[in-house]
C-alpha cells in the first residue's frame, strides 16, 4: 500500500542524495540511504532514485554497500540499461582482497536477475568457483542455479557441471550442501544430481559436519538412493540411527522419511523406525513453539493411521492447555480419539468432558463430537456424558450432542433407547438448522419410542412459514412422512397440512417437488410408501463399523514432512457426517492387499449358482482334503442380535462358572472395536473343556438343542495384522460372512463369523458360528479339543491328545496360531470339518499373501 | 526451500520484506494479511495457501514471521528456521517487539542476506554471522529510573546490584564490542509446567519440560563447566545417590556439549557462541518430587438472590521463606472478562505457605442448577523465580580461561505455568 506523500518523500530524499555535502558526510550519507530502504520496505516505490542510487554504490563503506545493494536487487529488472552501470563497480569488488566485499558483489551480480547481464557475470563467478575464501565459494556456487533459472535456454557449461561435481569434495560443508542444491536446479531436467553409491557414502561419512540446515537438505537429496544390498541398506540405517532421535525436529523428520523411502520394502523396519521417533516427536509436541507443537501434533496422527497404538500409554501429553489455541486444541483432541482403550478411557472421557464447556464453541463442539467417536466403542459411558451435557441447556452444545446422537445412532443402533430418551424437551434450545435437521431425523427414525415426538413435530409444522432453512423443511417432511408411517392417527392432520403448505405455498423447488413425491406416493398406498420410507436404520457397511483399520506406511509416506498434513484434518472433522447419515456416501476401499489367488471371478461363479451357494469345484479347490461336495451359503442371514442370542445362549447355561456374561457384548462390538473389559471371560483352556462337554450333557438330558462346539489352532502368525476389508472380502469369496472385527494389531484380536453349510448327500443343512481369536501370547498347552455331543471321546483322551498336540506345539517354537471356535447346530461332523478345512485354507492363503 | 521471507507487524505494517526466488507474484504480502485476518478463531493455522503459494507463518514477539514456499517442503525445518530468526534478530537487537524491528531493519536484512541465499537456508550461527554483519544495533530501551536505583548513595552498591536486573539480558549481543559492554554470561534453568488437578485434588498430570540456556557476551570463552546436581538422575531405573534424586524421564543435549565427565560428575562441558543456546533440554512426566505449588480450595453455589457465588481458596504449597514480607496483598485485582466468559484475578505476589481467598458474586442472567456445571476450569499461569519443579540445580559454572578483567556469571532459575488446570 503506498503511503500518502510518496512523491514528496522521494523528491526531497533525491536532493539530499545529490547533494555534494551529504556525499562528502559518511555517515550522513549512510543515512539518508537507510531513508531511502526504510521508506521502500514499507511498500513506498522508490525506483525514481535508480541512478542516483548506483552512484552511492560506489564506496568503501560495507554497510553502505549492502544498503544500497538490497536496493539494486529489488528494482534492477524496471532499470536494465541503468544497472548495466552498476556491473562495473561489482566487477571491481570481486577483485577486492576482502573476501566479505568479494562474497558481496558476487551474490548481489546474481540477484540482479538481468538476463542481459548473465554475459558479464559467467568470469566473476567461474572464478569464484575456485576462490580461497570458503564464503565467496558458497556463493559462486549458487550463483550457478541462479543464473541457470535466468536464462533455462541456455545450456550450462558441462565443465561447469563437472566442477561443481567435484566440489563435493570441498573442505566447507555449507559449499558441499550449496553444490546439491545448485545441481539439484540445473540439473532438474535429468532428475536432479546423480546419487550414486561413492556420492551417497561421501555425503553419509560427512553428515555429522553440518548443520541442521545442511543435514536436512542431504537427507532429503538421499532418498533417492537405492542400495544395492541388504546390508547396504542395513549399514545406512545403523549410521543414521543417531539422526533419527535428534532433538532438532527437522533432522528427525528428514531422516525418518529417509528412512520411510529406503525401507519401502521392508514394512517391519519402517514399523520400527516409527517406533523410535515417538519420543522425539513426543518432545515436539511439547516444544515452547505454537507451531512447532502443531506440525508435530499433525505428523504424530500420520504415523497414527500405521500403528494405531503407538501412542497410547503417552495419552496425557495430548490433554489441551488451558491457553492453548483453539487449533492445537481439535487437533489433540483427534488424537486423543485414536488413543482410547480400556485403561485410559476413564481419565480420557473425564478430561474431554471438561472440553465440552469450553469458552469457545468450536473447541466445544469438537470435544462433543470426539465423545460420540468414542461412544462407537464405549456407548454406555459416552450416552451419560452427552446426556448430562444437555442439561446445560446451551443452544450451541445442545446442538453438537443431538448431532453427535445422530451419528452415533447410526452406528450403533443399540444406543437408540437412551438417545430417544434424552430427546424429550432439549427441542427448546436447539437454535441452529443443523441441530435441528439432526433432531428431525431422529424423530422420524423413532418417532414410534419418543412418546412427544408428534407434539413436537406440530411445533415445527406449525412454525414452517418462518422457516428459512432449506435443509430443515426436506428433513421435516420426510420425518413427518415416517412417523406418519408408524404412528398415524396422530401425525395425519398435521401431514395434511404440511404437504398442503408445502405444494401450494413453497416457492423453493426442492422442497416443493419432495412433497409431490411423497404426496403421489402416498397415493401409491401405505405398502409402497412404507418400502420407500422405512430404509435402513443403521450403517449397513462394515467399513465404517470397524474403527480405522491400520493403513500401510506407503500410504503416508510421501507426504511426511511436507505441508500436507497441516492443511488436512481440519477437513476431516468437518466432515463428520452433516446431513442425514443415510445420505453420506461410503465409499468402499478398495482391497489393494486381497490375495490374487482368491480371485473375483469366483464370486460369479457363487452367484451365478443361485442363491449365493458355493459351488462343488470352488469348494474342492479350497478344501481339497473334504471328501463330500460341501456348500457354504450365506442364507438364511443372520443379523448381529440373533449371532449373539445363539453365541451366548448356550454360554449362558454356565453361568454358574462365575463368568458374568455381560449382555450386549456382541452387538456393541458389531459396531466398533471391541473393549476389552468386555472380552470373553473364558479365554482359559481348563474352563473351555469343561464347558465343551457340558452343552452336550445338557443336550442329551433335555433333547431340545442338537449343537456342537469345537476348537482348533490354525497357524498364520499374519492373519491379525492383515486388514479387515480384506479379510471380509475373502471370506465372502467363499460365503463366510464376517459379523465382528477388532481392529487389526490390537491384542486380543478377534473376529465373529457365521455360514451354514449344506451336504450334498445331508438331508438338512447346519448353521456354524465361529470365532477367530489371537492372544499374541505362545500357544497354550490344549491346542485342540473336541467335544461331541454323544460324549464319544472320553474326558482322558480328550487330556492325552491335548498333552501331545501341547508338546507339538511347543517343538514347534513359538509359532503365532490363531484360535478358532466353532459352534454347529444341528451336529453334522462331516459338514464341520468340512467347514473347518476351508477356514484354514482361506486363512492360509491370506497369511502368505501378507508374508 | 524459501521464495520470500517478510515480518509484519500485528496491524499488518510491511517491516520486512524480501524476496529470495524472485518467482512469486508481487502482493504476497497483502495476500497473506487478507487470509491470517479473515479467518475466525482466536489464531488462523500455521498453514496457508493461495493459489500455489504456500505461507507459513510462526508469532513471535507479537509480530508475523512468514515464509513461502513449496508444497512439498519440509515444515519442521521452516518453522524451526523462523524461529531461529526470531531468536537471531533478539539476539542482534535486544529486544524483539515492533519498535526494535522497524528500528534495526538494516540489520535484519543485512542478516537475512547472510542466512538465507537463493531461498537456500546458508547458516544462523551467531558465531559466523557475527564476522559477516557490520551494522550497530540501535537499541531501543527507553531511559528507566530503575537504572538509577542499582547504584546507591555515593555510588555505593546496594542490595539490588548483588541481583541481576530482569532487563540484564535483554541487550543486542554486539554491542559488548565496542561500548565496552559487561562481559557477562547467563545460565537460565527455565522449567514450564503443565498440570490437570482433577475436582477431587487428585493430581490427574504432571508434566515438566525443562531447558538449559546460556545467553553469553563474553568475547572469548574457549570453554565453559556446568555442573548439575550429583544425583541428577535419567529414566526410571536409573538411581544415583540415597538423597533425594532430582529425575527427569528424557534428556537431550545440543550437539557442542561434550558430556565426556556427564556420566561420572554430572557435568556438561561446552564452548558457547555469542547470542542465546539451548544447552540441554529435558522432561519429566507424572512424577513430581514434590507436590503441585498451588491447590485450590472451591465452592460454587447460588445464592438466594439468584446470584453465582464462587468462594475460592488458593494455597501455595512452596516452602516458606525465612523473609516473609506481606501477607495480605493490598495490589490485587480482578476484573471479568466478558468477551471470554472470565473472572481474571490476579495476584502480583504469592509467598509460601500463603493462603488467599476470594469471594466473586456475579450476576448471570438465567442461571439454573444445571449452570454450575458450565463453571470451570481453573487455569493458574504464574512464574515461580529461583525454583524449579524437578528439583534441578546448578552447582557450578566455571570458565576457562579465566576472564580478564571483571566478568559476572548468573545463574537463574524459574518455572513457568505453561498450563496449569485445576478443574472444579
Amino acid at each position: 500500500m503506498p503511503y500518502l506523500g510518496g512523491e514528496e518523500t522521494v523528491r526531497e530524499l533525491r536532493r539530499a542524495l545529490s547533494n555534494p555535502n551529504v556525499q562528502s558526510d559518511q555517515l550522513r550519507y549512510r543515512n539518508t540511504i537507510l531513508k531511502v530502504i526504510r521508506a521502500m520496505s514499507q511498500g513506498v516505490d522508490m525506483s525514481g532514485l535508480f541512478s542516483e542510487m548506483v552512484k552511492a554504490c560506489a564506496t568503501v563503506d560495507v554497510v553502505q554497500k549492502k544498503l544500497v545493494y538490497v536496493f539494486l536487487c529489488s528494482y534492477a529488472a524496471l532499470n536494465p540499461e541503468l544497472s548495466l552501470l552498476v556491473i562495473n563497480t561489482l566487477r571491481k569488488d570481486c577483485q577486492d582482497p576482502n573476501p566479505m566485499v568479494r562474497s558481496l558483489a558476487l551474490r548481489n551480480m546474481t540477484n540482479l536477475r538481468l538476463p542481459s547481464l548473465v554475459e558479464y557475470v559467467e568470469q566473476p563467478l567461474a572464478a569464484g568457483l575456485r576462490d580461497r575464501a570458503a564464503c565467496v565459494r558458497r556463493v559462486a556456487v549458487l550463483g550457478w542455479a541462479k543464473l541457470h533459472n535466468l536464462q533455462a535456454s541456455s545450456e550450462i557449461d558441462a565443465a561447469v557441471v563437472n566442477e561443481l561435481y567435484s566440489l563435493l569434495r570441498d573442505p566447507d560443508p555449507v559449499v558441499m550442501v550449496n553444490c546439491l542444491r545448485a545441481l539439484e536446479e540445473i540439473l532438474k531436467d535429468e532428475g536432479g544430481v546423480a546419487i550414486n553409491k561413492p556420492i551417497t557414502h561421501h555425503l553419509l561419512n560427512r553428515l555429522k559436519e553440518c548443520d541442521i540446515w545442511g543435514q536436512c537438505q542431504v537427507l532429503r537429496v538421499l532418498q533417492r538412493y537405492r542400495p544395492q544390498s541388504e546390508d547396504e541398506l542395513f549399514d545406512i540405517l545403523s549410521l543414521l540411527d543417531a539422526s533419527l532421535v535428534s532433538p532438532h525436529p527437522p533432522i528427525m523428520a528428514a531422516t525418518l522419511s529417509l528412512f520411510l523411502s529406503l525401507c519401502s520394502g521392508q514394512p517391519a523396519v519402517s514399523l520400527a523406525a516409527l517406533e523410535r521417533v515417538r519420543g522425539p516427536l513426543l518432545a515436539a509436541c511439547g516444544s515452547g513453539s505454537r507451531e512447532m507443537r502443531f506440525t508435530a501434533l499433525c505428523h504424530i496422527q500420520l504415523l497414527l493411521r500405521s500403528i494405531p497404538g503407538l501412542m497410547g500409554a503417552h495419552y496425557k501429553r495430548f490433554f489441551c492447555g488451558y491457553a492453548e489455541p483453539a487449533y492445537i486444541k481439535q487437533r489433540k483432541m483427534q488424537v486423543l480419539v485414536e488413543l482410547v482403550n480400556d485403561e485410559n478411557v476413564a481419565m480420557l472421557l473425564d478430561e474431554l468432558k471438561g472440553y465440552c464447556t469450553d469458552v469457545n464453541a468450536e473447541t466445544a463442539q469438537a470435544a462433543i463430537t470426539a465423545i460420540g467417536r468414542i461412544g462407537r466403542s464405549y456407548s454406555d459411558r459416552c450416552l451419560e456424558i452427552l446426556t448430562g451435557l444437555l442439561g446445560l441447556k446451551q443452544d450451541h452444545i445442545t446442538s453438537a450432542v443431538v448431532q453427535t446422537m445422530r451419528d452415533l445412532v447410526w452406528v450403533c443402533p443399540q444406543c437408540s433407547d437412551t438417545v430417544c430418551f434424552a430427546l424429550e424437551g432439549c427441542e427448546e434450545t436447539l437454535q441452529d438448522s443443523q441441530g435441528r435437521q439432526a433432531l428431525l431425523w431422529l424423530l422420524g427414525v423413532y418417532g414410534e419410542r419418543v412418546s412427544s415426538a408428534p407434539y413436537t413435530l406440530e411445533v415445527f409444522i406449525d412454525g414452517v412459514r418462518s422457516e428459512a432453512s432449506l435443509g430443515v423443511k426436506m428433513e421435516l417432511l420426510t420425518a413427518t412422512m415416517r412417523l406418519f408411517l408408524c404412528r398415524p392417527a396422530e401425525t395425519q392432520d398435521m401431514l395434511g397440512r404440511l404437504l398442503h403448505y408445502c405444494i401450494e405455498e413453497e416457492t423453493d423447488m426442492c422442497v416443493r417437488d419432495q412433497a409431490l413425491l411423497y404426496y403421489r406416493l402416498l397415493h401409491c398406498g401405505i405398502e409402497e410408501t412404507r418400502k420407500v420410507l422405512q430404509g435402513r436404520r443403521s450403517d449397513p457397511s462394515l467399513g465404517v463399523l470397524i474403527g480405522r483399520p491400520a493403513e500401510p506406511v506407503s500410504q503416508w509416506a510421501r507426504s511426511f514432512n511436507t505441508l500436507e498434513p497441516l492443511r488436512q484434518g481440519s477437513i476431516e472433522t468437518e466432515s463428520v457426517s452433516r446431513g442425514s447419515p443415510e445420505h453420506t456416501m461410503f465409499d468402499p476401499k478398495p482391497n489393494a492387499d486381497l490375495s490374487n489367488t482368491l480371485d473375483c471371478s469366483r464370486i460369479e461363479k457363487v452367484h451365478s449358482d443361485g442363491d449365493g451357494r458355493c459351488s462343488d469345484s470352488s469348494a474342492d479347490i479350497l478344501a481339497s482334503s473334504v471328501a463330500a461336495p460341501l456348500s457354504l451359503s450365506l442364507f438364511p442371514a443372520l443379523s448381529p442380535e440373533e449371532f449373539e442370542r445363539l453365541w451366548l445362549q448356550q454360554l449362558a447355561l454356565h453361568a454358574e462358572q462365575g463368568n458374568e456374561m455381560e449382555k450386549g457384548y456382541i452387538v456393541n462390538n458389531t459396531s466398533q472395536r471391541f473393549s476389552l473389559s468386555r472380552s470373553f471371560p473364558f479365554i482359559g483352556q481348563d474352563l473351555w473343556l469343561t464347558r465343551a462337554r457340558r452343552p452336550a450333557e445338557k443336550d442329551e438330558e433335555a433333547g431340545k438343542e442338537d449343537f456342537v462346539w469345537m476348537e482348533e489352532c490354525v497357524r498364520c502368525p499374519t492373519i491379525p495384522r492383515c486388514s479387515p476389508q480384506s479379510l471380509q472380502a475373502a471370506m465372502q469369496l467363499v460365503n463366510i460372512q464376517t459379523l465382528a472385527f477388532t481392529p487389526p494389531q490390537t491384542l486380543p484380536w478377534r473376529v465373529y463369523l457365521y455360514t451354514h453349510t449344506c451336504l450334498d448327500d445331508a438331508p438338512h443343512s447346519t448353521l456354524i458360528l465361529g470365532e477367530l481369536l489371537y492372544t499374541g501370547e505362545e500357544p497354550q498347552k490344549a491346542e485342540v479339543h473336541k467335544g461331541s455331543a454323544d460324549g464319544g471321546v472320553g474326558a482322558e483322551g480328550i487330556e492325552d491328545e491335548q498333552a501331545r498336540q501341547g508338546m507339538e506345539a511347543t517343538a514347534d517354537g513359538g509359532q503365532e496360531a490363531v484360535k478358532v471356535t466353532l459352534r454347529q447346530q444341528p451336529r453334522d461332523d462331516k459338514a464341520l470339518k468340512g467347514f473347518l478345512s476351508i477356514l484354514t485354507t482361506v486363512l492360509h492363503t491370506l497369511s502368505s499373501e501378507r508374508a | 526451500m524459501i521464495s520470500q521471507i517478510f515480518i509484519l507487524s500485528s496491524k499488518g505494517d510491511h517491516l520486512i520484506y524480501k524476496d529470495f526466488r524472485g518467482e512469486s507474484g508481487g502482493d504476497a504480502v497483502g495476500v497473506f494479511y487478507e487470509k491470517v485476518t479473515a479467518l475466525t478463531g482466536d489464531q488462523p493455522p500455521v498453514v496457508m495457501s493461495h493459489k500455489g503459494l504456500h505461507f507459513v507463518h510462526v508469532r513471535q514477539g507479537g509480530l508475523y514471521w512468514v515464509a513461502t514456499t513449496t508444497a512439498d517442503s519440509s515444515p519442521f525445518t521452516i518453522i524451526e528456521f523462523l524461529n531461529r530468526l526470531s531468536a537471531l534478530v533478539k539476539d542482534y537487537c535486544g529486544s524483539l517487539s515492533e519498535k526494535s524491528v522497524q528500528m534495526n531493519f538494516a540489520l535484519i536484512y543485512e542478516l537475512l542476506d547472510e542466512a538465507v541465499d537463493y531461498g537456500y537456508i546458508q547458516t544462523t550461527s551467531s558465531d559466523v554471522l557475527k564476522n559477516f554483519i557490520q551494522t550497530e544495533a540501535v537499541s531501543s530501551r527507553p531511559f528507566s529510573l530503575f537504572d538509577l536505583s542499582n547504584v546507591g548513595l555515593f555510588g555505593a552498591e546496594t542490595q539490588q546490584s548483588k541481583v541481576a536486573p530482569s532487563s540484564a539480558a535483554t541487550r543486542p549481543i554486539q554491542s559488548s564490542r565496542e561500548q565496552g559492554g559487561k562481559s557477562e554470561i547467563f545460565v537460565d534453568v527455565i522449567e514450564r509446567m503443565s498440570v490437570v488437578i482433577g475436582s477431587n485434588g487428585m493430581l490427574m498430570k504432571a508434566d515438566v519440560e525443562g531447558e538449559i540456556r546460556v545467553k553469553c557476551y563474553l568475547p572469548n570463552c574457549s570453554e565453559m563447566r556446568i555442573g548439575l546436581n550429583e544425583e541428577f538422575s535419567i529414566g526410571k531405573s536409573q538411581l544415583r545417590g540415597y538423597g533425594a534424586a532430582v529425575r527427569v524421564d528424557e534428556v537431550s543435549f545440543h550437539q557442542m556439549v561434550r558430556l565426556d565427565e556427564f556420566d561420572s560428575h554430572r557435568i556438561l562441558r561446552l564452548c558457547p557462541s555469542q547470542g542465546e543456546q539451548m544447552v540441554m533440554q529435558y522432561q519429566l512426566s507424572d512424577d513430581l518430587p514434590s507436590a503441585p505449588p498451588f491447590r485450590l480450595f472451591p465452592t460454587i453455589e447460588r445464592d438466594s438472590g439468584g446470584r453465582l457465588l464462587m468462594y475460592l481458596k488458593l494455597r501455595c504449597d512452596l516452602p516458606p521463606k525465612s523473609l516473609s514480607q506481606e501477607l495480605s496483598s493490598p495490589d490485587q485485582s480482578a476484573e471479568l472478562k466478558p468477551q471470554s466468559r472470565a473472572v481474571v484475578w490476579k495476584i502480583p505476589r504469592f509467598t509460601g505457605g500463603m493462603q488467599l481467598s476470594a469471594l466473586f458474586k456475579l450476576e448471570v442472567p438465567g442461571l439454573s442448577s444445571a449452570s454450575l456445571l458450565e463453571v470451570g476450569p481453573v487455569g493458574l499461569s504464574f512464574e515461580l523465580p529461583k525454583l524449579t519443579a524437578t528439583g534441578l540445580q546448578i552447582r557450578f559454572l566455571r570458565l576457562s580461561p579465566v576472564q580478564p578483567g571483571p566478568s559476572q556469571r548468573w545463574v537463574r532459575y524459574v518455572t513457568h505455568s505453561d498450563s496449569y488446570t485445576i478443574r472444579i
